[in-house]
């Protein structure tokens, strides 16, 4: 049975995508592009990834990559672009998530965004920093992975404040904890944040090139390194876009066991969390408490399956290793006593007031901007929408599972900590529905390759937002593969979250939405 | 404050035994003379970096500070800046974006200073190896004393990594 189609009278001629959550392909001209664009952000559209690839050898030209998704459903749009003048149409007024994504797919391969108004389209670089010329694009099929520039000085043109007794502080990319690479930009007057400028990219380390020419099997690996908190989620992403285009279905238990899988890593990742955010509000105890309650968990994930992290658990196929009825009762027992703590621990948080005072109304996002701006993941969820592609499209096998998405309108770090904490239980809850019904039957389905060309497209919902696989394959062989972590879109939120609040709570509301800078930085 | 205090209680101690020092860790061990050794004074003081990794080895950096390997009641505590540092953790293979910082990071630590690199990227380059976006190795960026495999190491490898690099502060 087809699913229901959101795209339907968009005058656009539309091809299903095979894959487990539903997506359908598209050609558009870039004439037509802003367009379409404009009708799908009618229909509320959100823009998940835009990409772009070397097609040079195949018909002389690039190709620019959107995917938008509409109700829990995904439009791939393909726009072909010239080799002559590789341009299309600036589209971050339309989707104000899109400026990074435009400036990242420049430096990498030298198509650009063009806009009327030259103001509004940000043509400063994104990824690219010092470590090779402007006239170089390191996507292009013509340029060797291998070939190394000396490393320049990087100079980027920060926006300016100006006005009396405002000043910068810049941080980063070395910060002050153990946190990944990044730059801060500070414009303050006081204490008070007037603007807040992310630079990142320091991570940039050819991710997308490395994918280029892998054989489909081992592409898993790197793709479960993407953005290591998330490895279950990005492995899963990228098997089911491998799946989808090797035309293989597989066994029931399988999919469980990746949900499983799936549930421990936002269940570990969130009390993390939680333990920071105690920390950054005053609260060691916190940390203390809830990194023993992350390292139980760990300890069981090595057991059971063998990593602490579960990296290279899921295999294109299926996963890597069975939990036997051992295995789950460990598991299905760690939930009652996990439950049990974290209760008492969201007791403690909640009533401790200094605590509360840390967390209420501060960093917060309004809905109606969290909308604009595309946000994904809990964070979106903190801020009022009910965005949860285990509840929407449901994919295999939350459709059996059933999840209810956790909103919150409030959208501050009071709001980000609930909803974490209702995800723990959430996640437990679904860890004991899957030990407790895991279908009998195989781990894996045989992988065959396949001669051809195919396309692959896969979407998970990990503990920070949506994860997004767009591969394309020629027999067997990686031709193209595009990952898509949801801190491109929470990043540019962070900056207006912050806005009005004061230095100090910046680590606090920085925690709260735990960004990925290895996912953003490929 | 009561629920906190009978938490506290009821959980009880959690620290298990720190790992014994392994000399395969090491990489090269005629610079640790027991002269620098000394200078570190029976506490160490650690600055990471995370030059490129995929994140997953800070989340093993971040666990041994749990109350399991309670690596600060070794005498070890993680600083928040490279001047105050007796030794840098590095992570990742040395993106291209970050081998500056790195250096100048290096360069800030007072000497004597030591260096552990983190991971099978730290160690090799690991899966991203070399490439236009990546130098691979933390040693093809800076001196490295201690190299530390794994993917990501648990928190006791880190640990013997660590107390690899200052075991002969008290020769055996």
């Amino acid at each position: 049975m087809a699913p229901a189609n959101p795209f339907d009278g968009l005058g656009l001629d539309l091809a299903p995508v095979r894959s487990a959550v539903p997506a359908w392909r598209t050609r558009v001209e870039a004439d037509k592009l802003r367009e379409a664009c404009i009708a799908l952000a009618a229909r509320d559209g959100r823009l998940v990834a835009l990409w772009g690839a070397d097609e040079r050898d195949r018909d002389g030209g690039f190709a620019l990559h959107l995917t938008v998704a509409v109700d829990g459903a995904l439009l791939w749009l393909s726009v072909p672009l010239p080799e002559a003048a590789p341009h299309y149409p600036d589209l971050s007024d339309v989707f104000l998530c899109a400026g990074r994504m435009q400036r990242a797919t420049y430096d990498l391969l030298g198509i650009r965004a063009t806009a009327a108004d030259p103001i509004a389209n940000d043509q400063r670089p994104w990824l690219r920093h010092a470590a090779w010329p402007g006239d170089v694009f390191p996507l292009r099929r013509d340029f060797p992975i291998s070939r190394v520039y000396a490393n320049g000085l990087d100079d980027y043109a920060f926006v300016a404040v100006a006005g009396d007794g405002v000043h910068e502080i810049p941080v980063g990319p070395v910060h002050a904890g153990t946190i990944e690479p990044g730059h801060f930009r500070f414009s303050i007057i006081g204490e008070k944040v007037l603007r807040l400028e992310e630079r990142l990219g320091y991570k940039h380390k050819a991710i997308d090139k490395l994918f280029e020419g892998r054989d489909l099997l081992s592409g898993s690996r790197l793709a479960g390194r993407v953005s290591g908190d998330s490895t279950v989620a990005y492995a899963w992403a990228y098997a089911m876009a491998v799946e989808g285009l090797a035309r293989i279905d597989l066994p029931p238990r399988a999919l469980w066991l990746r949900a499983l899988a799936l549930e421990r890593e936002r269940i570990a990742n969130h009390l993390g969390d939680l333990g920071y955010l105690g920390n950054d509000g005053g609260l060691a105890f916190g940390l203390a408490q809830f990194m023993r309650l992350k390292e139980d968990v760990l300890r069981l994930n090595a057991e059971v399956f063998g990593h602490r992290y579960l990296m290279d658990y899921v295999v294109p196929g299926g996963v890597a290793r069975n939990a036997g009825r051992h295995g789950c009762d460990q598991l299905a027992e760690q939930c009652d006593a996990l439950e049990r703590e974290v209760q008492i621990l969201k007791d403690i948080y909640d009533d401790h007031a200094g605590l509360q005072d840390r967390f209420l109304t501060c960093g917060r996002l309004a809905p109606e901007l969290a909308k604009r701006l595309g946000v994904l993941g809990f964070a979106a969820r903190a801020s009022g929408q009910a965005l949860d592609l285990r509840a929407q499209p449901a994919f295999e096998p939350y459709d059996r599972l059933g999840v209810e998405p956790h909103i919150h309108e409030e959208g501050d770090v009071a709001a980000r900590v609930t909803v974490r904490f209702e995800e723990i239980f959430e996640s437990l809850r679904l860890v004991r529905t899957i030990t407790a019904d895991l279908p009998l039957g195989e781990i894996a389905a045989p992988f065959a390759t396949l001669a051809g060309s195919a396309r692959g497209l896969g979407r998970v919902e990990g503990w920070r937002g949506e994860a997004m696989i767009a591969l394309e394959a020629e027999g067997g062989v990686i031709r193209r593969c595009h990952a898509h972590d949801p801190s491109w879109q929470n990043w540019p939120a962070l900056e207006h979250a912050i806005l009005g609040n004061i230095v100090p709570d910046f680590p606090l509301i920085n925690k709260s939405f735990n960004l990925s800078y290895a996912g953003q930085d490929l | 404050m009561l629920k906190l205090l009978k938490q506290i209680a009821v959980v009880g101690i959690k620290t298990e035994a720190p790992p014994r020092p392994d000399a395969t860790l090491r990489v090269t061990g005629e610079r640790l003379q027991d002269e620098i050794l000394r200078a570190f004074g029976g506490s160490l003081a650690i600055r990471h970096v995370d030059a490129g990794s995929c994140n997953g080895c800070e989340l093993e950096i971040h666990m041994l500070n749990n109350a399991y390997y309670n690596i600060e009641g070794l005498g070890i505590k993680f600083v928040a800046s490279p001047r105050h540092a007796d030794m840098l953790l590095v992570t990742g293979p040395v993106s291209r974006n970050m081998e500056t910082a790195l250096k100048r990071t290096y360069v800030a630590v007072p000497d004597p200073k030591l260096v552990v690199a983190v991971g099978d990227c730290g160690c090799t380059g690991g899966i991203f190896g070399e490439s236009y976006a990546s130098c691979g190795r933390v040693a093809n960026v800076i001196p490295v004393d201690v190299a530390v495999p794994g993917c990501p190491p648990t928190p006791i490898a880190l640990m013997q990594g660590i107390l690899t690099a200052i075991a002969t502060k008290r020769p055996a």
